[in-house]
C-alpha cells in the first residue's frame, strides 16, 4: 500500500440517484409498500365471499356480491382499468425484482469468501427468509394467475372445474373461487403462501419505514406493532378462505 | 473474581499475503489467566511461535483499550468476540471456558482485502470520510463557541452517533457486509448539529457514491451491525441517512448552478 | 551547538501578536511550489497537514497507523483546557498561563505558554466549527468541567471521549484535503531516517509496512508529530505501537533532546494483574472530580473487602495532605503520593499495588444515575477490564507513565536545532515543563498545528527559494536509504534467541524500577549500567521470523525497541544529571521534610538540551536558562 489511492466516485463518476445502492432500496421500498396497498385490496375485496353466507340466508343467490365486485373491477375505465391496473403491478413486480436481484448479487460479491463459523444474533427469520420467501411468493403469483385468472385446466379437477371467458363475458367468480379451494392441495399451497407472504411484509412493512427514514425511536415499538398487526390481518384474512371452503362454511 | 488458567484450542486463518489462498492452522494456547485480554492471549501464542521459528499470527492492534478501532477479528464467528459492547483488545479470557475451541478469521468483505492473516486493509473508509465526512470549516475561519447554541438532545444524539471507532465490525458482521452503519453514524453527526446544515445534502450523496464504488454491499435491516457495535452506534442513524438521502435526490442541484435570480 | 529560543521582544502578552506580524508571508500563488511533510497524524499531525494544505501548501502525510484516524490522542479522555470563561468564575487567559506554568513546576518557557493560552480559545470555536459534539447545558451552551492542577472549570469535554472527538475533527479536516489532493496520505508508513542536506532537514526515509519498501521522501520543511517515548516504560497507558524512532533517529541526526527525564506518571490507571500485562489503560483524571481515594489505615487492612473497613480505619490520604485541592492535586503530587503509601504496605488488590478510587459517597450524593451519565463508559471499561463493579466495589488504581514533557528541543517558532525540522505535540518539550496537567495535552497538540506551525513553517518557507525541493538522487537521500536498509538487514541477521517484547519487557522493568515514579543516584547509575547490557544482548540474541520485505510487526517492534534501548539511556543521564526535584522528575535526595519536591532554582533553572556525538559517546549537554518574569518563582503548594 504506497500512497493512500484517493480515486473519489464524486469526482470521476456520474452519480444516478435511483440506480445507487440506497436509491434501489427505496424503490423496492417503495414498489413494495404499493404491493402491500394492492394486497391488502385484494384481501378487502375478497372478504365480499363471505357475503354469501348472508346472501344465502336472505334468499339472494350466494355469491352475487363477489360477482358484482369482480365485473365492477372488469367493467371499470370501459374494460381498460383493470389492464391499467395489471400493467402497474406488472411495473411494479419489474421493480421489485430489478431492485432485489441486483441489490442481492451486489451484497453476495461483496463477500466473496465466507466465514467458516458464522453467528448471527439480530436478524429475525423473516428478515433472513426474505429472498427465500420472495422466490416462493413469485412461484406463487404464477401459479395463482394460471390457477384463478387463467383458469389453466391442469391445475384443477373435473368435478370442479374453474371456467374463464377469454372473449370478456360473464364468469361465475365466487364458483370459481369456491372450486379453486376444493382441491386440498391447492388450499395447502395457498395457505403455505401466505404464511411466506406475511413474514415478507412483516419484515418488509418495517423495513419501509427504515429505508424511508420514517423510524424514530419513539415509534420504534409502534412501527413494529403496526407491522405485525397488519401482516397478521392479511395473513389471517387470506387463509381464512381455502379453510372457510375446506370446512363447507363457503359453498354454492 | 478470582483468577483461573485456561488451556484452548485455537483456529486461526493464516494468509501470507493478498495474493495467498489462505488457510486454518491449529494452535494450542495453554496456561491461559482469565485475567488476560484476548489480544494478550494471542501475545502468548505469539511468543510461542517465535521461540518455535515460526512466524507469529499478524494482527492490527494499537491503543488496547477499546478507542483506536484498529483491532478486530472474527471470535466464534462474531466479530469481536462474545461480548457486548466490546472490542477485540477489551474482551477478556473470563469469558471462555477452559478447553474451549475458539475459531479466529479476519473481517470478511471484497472491501476489506486480507493483508496478511488478520489484518485486513480498511481504506474503502477513508475515501468515504474524504468524499464527504466533514465539515468545511478551514482553520481560523469559526465564530466564537458559544454563538451557536446547540439543543442539548442534538448534541447528544450526534455524540451518539460520533462514538464510532471505525473499526469496520459492523461491515464484517453484515451478511451483506454493507457499510452503512458506519456511514450513517457520521451523515447522522453532522446532519445533527447546525454547523453541519449547509453541505448536508451533498455530504449523504457523495459518501453513498463513494460507498457504491467501494463494493460494499446493501443494507436489508438485517441489524446484525447494531448487535455487534463495540460503541452501541444505533440502526436509528441509518434512518437518517436514508431521509436526508432521499432528500437529495429529490432537491439536489448539479454544482455551479446559479441559485436562480442571480 | 547554540540554544536560541527565538523569543519575541515585548510584554508577554503582545509578544505572539507582535510576532506574526513580523514574520515573513508566501505568495498565494507561491504556496503550491513548496512541500511540506508531516510525520505522524495524531492532533499536532493531523491538524497541522489539514492546515498547512488549506493554506495552499503540498502536504504529504505519513502514519504507522492503517488510517490517521487511529493515532493515540484518540485514547485522550478527559478533556481540553481554554481560558474562556465561559462559566464566570475567574478564569482569564493569564490564570491558564500561570496555572500551566506553574503545574509544570516552572521548568517551561513562559512565552510559549503564554502562548498557548492565548491560541486556547480558538481551538475550541475551531473544533465547534468542525462539528465536534463537546458537552451542552440544557440552554445549548458549553458545558465545562473541573480537572486536577486548576481551580476554574475550565475543561470542555465530549463524554469521557475527548481525545476521540477532537482527533476525529482533525482527521476529517485532513480527510477533506486528502480528498482534494492537497495532501497525500501515507498510512502503514514509518519513519527511518531524516535527511539532512548542508545541515537542513530535507527529506525522510519511510519504510512501507506492507510490501516493506524503503523510499526517501524530499521536501521543503519537516514537521515531526510523532508523540511521545513513553512506552519505553514496556507498561505505559500508550498504544502499543508509539514509539520514540522519529525523534531518535532526528535526535542521532543533530536534533537537541531536551529534559528526556521529565515522564509524566498519571495516577488513576488499572492496575497490573500479571507479567501477561501488554499495557495499561488509564481511567480519565475527571473522575477524581467525585471519586474519593483512599487507603487503609493500617496494613493488616490491606487484605479485607474495602466494603468491610469502616471509615474511621480509611486514610483519605489527597484530601489529609492537600486540603484545598484534595482528590485533584496535579498528577505528578497524586502519584507520589500512592507510591507512598503503597510503600508503607497500605496498597490494595492482590500485588499490594494499588489504592482504591471510591464512588460511594458520589452515588449516595449523586444517584447511580447521575453517576452513570457522567462517566458510565469509563465505570464500564473499568469493568471489562477488571470483572468488577466499580458501582459496588472501589475501583483500584494505581499510577502508569502517561505522558512525556520532554522531548526534541525546539525555539518560539517550533523549529528544533536542524532548520527546517519542526517538532509538534508530545514530540516536542516546550509547554508543559517538568509536569503536565491535565487537559492541556490535546491544547498543546491542537495549538501547535493549527494555529503556530502553519505561521512560522510559513515564515521559514519563505526563506527558501521556490520550487527548490532537492531530489531523491542526491548522496546524502541515498545514504539514508542505505542506512535504513542496512539497520533493518542486521536487526533481521542476529538470528538469536530471544524475541522483541522479552527485550522491551526487561528495559521495562529496569525503567519503571530505577527512572519511574523516584529516582536516586545510585539506582540511575544502575540503570546506566544494565541499559547497555541488555542493549548488547539485543543485537546479539534477538529473534525476529520472517523477512523485511512483507508486513512484519516482530521487525517494526524490534526497530522501536532499538531506539528505546538507547533513548532510555539518555533519560536516566539526563536524570542523573538533574541534581533535583522537579514536577514529575523527583529525585529522592532532593524533598522536604514532608516529602514534598525540592526545586534548584540556582542551578536547575534551566532546560537540558543534549546533543548527539556519536554511537558510544556521552552527548553533550546544553543549557537554556529560563527567565520567570510573569511568574514568580515559589515553591508549589496545593495544600
Amino acid at each position: 500500500m504506497p500512497v493512500l489511492d484517493m480515486t473519489l466516485a464524486r469526482d470521476t463518476k456520474k452519480f444516478c440517484f435511483l440506480t445507487s445502492s440506497v436509491g434501489r432500496k427505496l424503490i423496492m421500498a417503495i414498489t413494495g409498500f404499493a404491493f402491500i396497498g394492492f394486497i391488502t385490496g385484494h384481501m378487502i375485496g375478497n372478504l365480499t365471499a363471505y357475503l354469501s353466507i348472508v346472501e344465502r340466508a336472505t334468499g339472494k343467490i350466494p355469491g352475487t356480491a363477489m360477482n358484482e365486485y369482480a365485473h365492477f373491477l372488469k367493467d371499470v375505465g370501459h374494460g381498460y382499468g383493470i389492464w391499467g391496473v395489471r400493467a402497474g403491478l406488472l411495473g411494479l413486480v419489474l421493480l421489485h425484482g430489478w431492485a432485489a436481484l441486483t441489490t442481492t448479487l451486489d451484497s453476495w460479491a461483496a463477500r466473496p469468501k465466507g466465514y467458516r463459523k458464522y453467528d448471527r444474533k439480530s436478524a429475525t427469520w423473516a428478515s433472513r427468509l426474505m429472498r427465500c420467501t420472495a422466490i416462493f411468493l413469485a412461484l406463487f403469483v404464477i401459479y395463482h394467475l394460471l390457477h384463478l385468472t387463467v383458469g389453466l385446466p391442469y391445475l384443477h379437477c373435473a368435478e370442479n372445474p374453474i371456467v374463464v371467458d377469454a372473449t370478456g363475458g360473464s364468469v361465475d367468480v365466487f364458483r370459481n373461487f369456491v372450486n379453486g379451494f376444493k382441491d386440498p392441495l391447492a388450499s395447502g399451497i395457498y395457505i403455505v403462501a401466505n404464511l411466506c407472504l406475511g413474514l415478507h411484509i412483516w419484515h418488509g412493512i418495517w423495513s419501509f419505514s427504515q429505508t424511508l427514514g420514517l423510524s424514530h425511536p419513539r415509534y420504534d415499538k409502534l412501527r413494529r406493532y403496526v407491522a405485525t398487526l397488519w401482516a397478521m390481518a392479511i395473513v389471517g384474512v387470506n387463509i381464512s378462505f381455502p379453510i372457510a371452503v375446506q370446512l363447507n362454511i363457503l359453498w354454492y | 473474581m478470582s483468577e483461573q488458567i485456561l488451556n484452548l484450542t485455537l483456529q486461526v486463518w493464516r494468509q501470507k499475503d493478498a495474493q495467498d489462498k489462505g488457510r486454518f492452522e491449529t494452535y494450542q494456547a495453554n496456561n491461559i489467566s482469565t485475567e488476560m485480554s484476548f489480544l494478550e492471549m494471542l501475545d502468548v501464542v505469539n511468543e510461542d511461535l517465535i521461540h518455535k521459528g515460526l512466524e507469529p499470527i499478524t494482527m492490527d492492534h494499537d491503543c488496547r483499550e477499546g478507542i483506536c478501532g484498529t483491532c478486530g477479528m472474527v471470535i466464534n464467528g462474531r466479530p469481536h468476540g462474545p461480548r457486548e459492547r466490546t472490542t477485540t483488545c477489551q474482551l477478556h479470557m473470563r469469558s471462555f471456558k477452559d478447553g474451549d475451541t475458539i475459531t479466529i478469521e479476519p473481517f470478511r468483505a471484497r472491501a476489506f482485502p486480507v493483508i496478511k492473516d488478520l489484518m485486513v486493509d480498511r481504506s474503502a473508509f477513508e475515501r468515504i470520510i474524504a468524499a464527504g465526512g466533514y465539515i468545511s470549516a478551514p482553520t481560523g475561519s469559526a465564530q466564537d463557541a458559544n454563538a451557536l447554541p446547540i439543543p442539548k438532545t442534538c448534541a447528544d444524539l450526534a455524540m451518539d452517533a460520533a462514538a464510532c471507532i471505525g473499526c469496520g465490525a459492523c461491515v464484517a458482521a453484515c451478511p451483506n457486509a454493507s457499510a452503512m452503519l458506519f456511514l450513517s453514524a457520521k451523515v447522522s453527526q453532522l446532519g445533527l448539529l447546525p454547523q453541519g446544515q449547509p453541505e448536508r445534502l451533498t455530504r449523504v450523496r457523495d459518501m453513498i457514491a463513494q460507498l457504491d464504488a467501494e463494493h460494499f454491499g446493501t443494507c436489508t435491516n438485517f441489524a446484525e451491525c447494531e448487535a455487534v457495535c463495540p460503541k452501541s452506534v444505533k440502526l436509528e442513524h441509518i434512518a437518517r441517512m436514508n431521509r436526508d438521502f432521499f432528500k437529495s435526490g429529490i432537491l439536489h442541484r448539479p454544482p455551479h448552478t446559479s441559485a436562480g435570480g442571480v | 551547538m547554540e540554544l536560541k529560543s527565538n523569543i519575541p521582544d515585548g510584554q508577554i502578552d503582545k509578544k505572539w501578536d507582535k510576532h506574526k506580524f513580523d514574520m515573513r508571508l508566501v505568495n498565494p500563488a507561491n504556496k503550491r511550489k513548496y512541500k511540506v511533510i508531516v510525520v505522524g497524524s495524531g492532533l499536532a499531525g493531523a491538524s497541522a497537514a489539514a492546515s498547512m494544505a488549506e493554506l495552499g501548501y503540498r502536504v504529504e502525510c505519513f502514519c504507522y497507523q492503517d488510517s490517521p484516524r487511529r493515532a493515540h490522542s484518540i485514547a485522550a479522555q478527559g478533556g481540553v483546557n481554554a481560558a474562556k470563561n465561559y462559566h464566570n468564575d475567574g478564569d482569564s487567559i493569564f490564570r491558564l498561563f500561570y496555572d500551566t506554568v506553574k503545574g509544570g513546576d516552572f521548568r517551561a518557557r513562559e512565552a510559549n505558554v503564554y502562548r498557548l493560552a492565548q491560541v486556547s480559545n480558538d481551538i475550541i470555536d475551531q473544533c465547534v466549527a468542525q462539528g465536534v459534539p463537546f458537552a451542552r447545558e440544557y440552554g445549548g451552551l458549553l458545558d465545562n468541567r473541573s480537572f486536577g492542577g486548576a481551580q476554574v472549570s475550565r475543561t470542555f469535554y465530549a463524554r469521557g471521549q475527548t481525545g476521540q472527538q477532537l482527533l476525529l475533527g482533525a482527521y476529517q479536516a485532513l480527510a477533506r484535503q486528502v480528498g482534494l489532493g492537497t495532501v497525500k496520505m501515507y498510512p502503514r508508513h514509518e519513519m527511518q531516517e531524516l535527511i539532512v542536506i548542508d545541515g537542513v532537514a530535507k527529506g525522510i526515509v519511510v519504510r512501507d509496512m506492507v510490501t516493506g519498501e524503503i523510499t526517501a521522501q524530499m521536501a521543503d520543511a519537516i514537521l515531526l508529530a510523532t508523540g511521545g517515548y513513553g512506552n519505553v516504560m514496556y507498561l505505559a497507558t500508550y498504544a502499543k505501537g508509539c514509539n520514540g524512532t522519529a525523534a531518535w533517529r532526528a535526535y542521532k541526526k543533530g536534533a537537541a533532546f531536551a529534559n528526556p527525564c521529565f515522564t509524566q506518571i498519571h495516577p488513576t490507571c488499572i492496575p497490573v494483574t500479571g507479567d501477561h500485562q501488554s499495557k495499561l489503560t488509564l481511567m480519565s483524571e475527571s473522575l477524581r472530580n467525585d471519586g474519593r481515594i483512599w487507603v487503609p489505615l493500617q496494613k493488616d487492612d490491606c487484605k479485607k473487602a474495602p466494603g468491610d473497613i469502616p471509615e474511621s480505619d480509611r486514610d483519605y490520604y489527597l484530601e489529609r495532605k492537600y486540603p484545598s485541592f484534595g482528590n485533584l492535586a496535579p498528577r505528578d503530587i497524586s502519584s507520589r503520593a500512592a507510591k507512598q503509601v503503597c510503600d508503607d504496605g497500605r496498597g490494595v488488590g492482590s500485588t499490594g499495588l494499588g489504592v482504591y478510587l471510591d464512588f460511594a459517597d458520589a452515588i449516595n450524593r449523586l444517584g447511580a444515575s447521575k453517576v452513570d451519565e457522567k462517566y458510565g463508559n469509563l465505570f464500564e471499561m473499568y469493568e471489562r477490564i477488571t470483572g468488577e463493579d466499580p458501582y459496588k466495589v472501589p475501583m483500584r488504581i494505581f499510577p502508569a507513565t502517561h505522558y512525556t514533557m520532554g522531548g526534541l528541543w525546539v525555539d518560539y517558532n517550533l523549529m528544533s536545532t536542524i532548520p527546517g525540522l519542526f517538532v509538534l505535540g508530545e514530540a516536542n518539550f516546550s509547554d508543559h515543563g517538568a509536569n503536565r496537567l491535565g487537559a492541556s495535552a490535546l491544547m498543546q497538540g491542537l495549538a501547535d498545528g493549527y494555529f503556530v506551525a502553519p505561521y512560522t513553517v510559513g515564515n521559514y518557507l519563505a526563506g527558501i527559494k521556490p520550487n527548490s525541493t532537492p531530489s531523491t538522487d542526491t548522496h546524502e537521500a541515498k545514504d539514508a536509504v542505505r542506512t535504513a536498509n542496512d539497520r533493518i538487514s542486521q536487526l533481521l541477521g542476529i538470528n538469536g534467541k530471544e524475541t522483541p517484547t522479552e527485550f522491551h519487557r526487561n528495559l521495562g522493568k529496569i525503567m519503571w524500577e530505577y527512572c519511574g515514579m523516584a529516582r536516586n543516584e545510585a539506582g540511575l547509575k544502575k540503570a546506566l549500567s544494565l541499559i547497555p547490557e541488555l542493549r548488547a544482548r539485543f543485537w546479539e540474541n534477538l529473534r525476529i521470523p520472517g523477512t523485511g520485505s512483507e508486513v512484519n510487526q516482530s521487525l517494526e517492534m524490534a526497530g522501536r525497541i532499538s531506539d528505546f534501548l538507547e533513548l532510555s539511556e539518555l533519560m536516566c543521564l539526563d536524570a542523573l544529571e538533574r541534581r533535583e526535584s522537579c514536577g514529575g522528575h523527583f529525585r529522592e535526595e532532593w524533598q522536604t521534610d514532608e516529602g514534598e519536591a525540592q526545586r534548584d532554582d540556582t542551578n536547575f533553572c534551566h532546560v537540558a538540551a543534549w546533543e548527539f556525538t556519536g554511537l558510544g559517546n556521552r552527548p553533550n549537554r546544553h543549557v537554556e536558562p529560563l527567565h520567570f518574569e510573569n511568574v514568580h518563582l515559589a515553591t508549589r503548594s496545593y495544600k
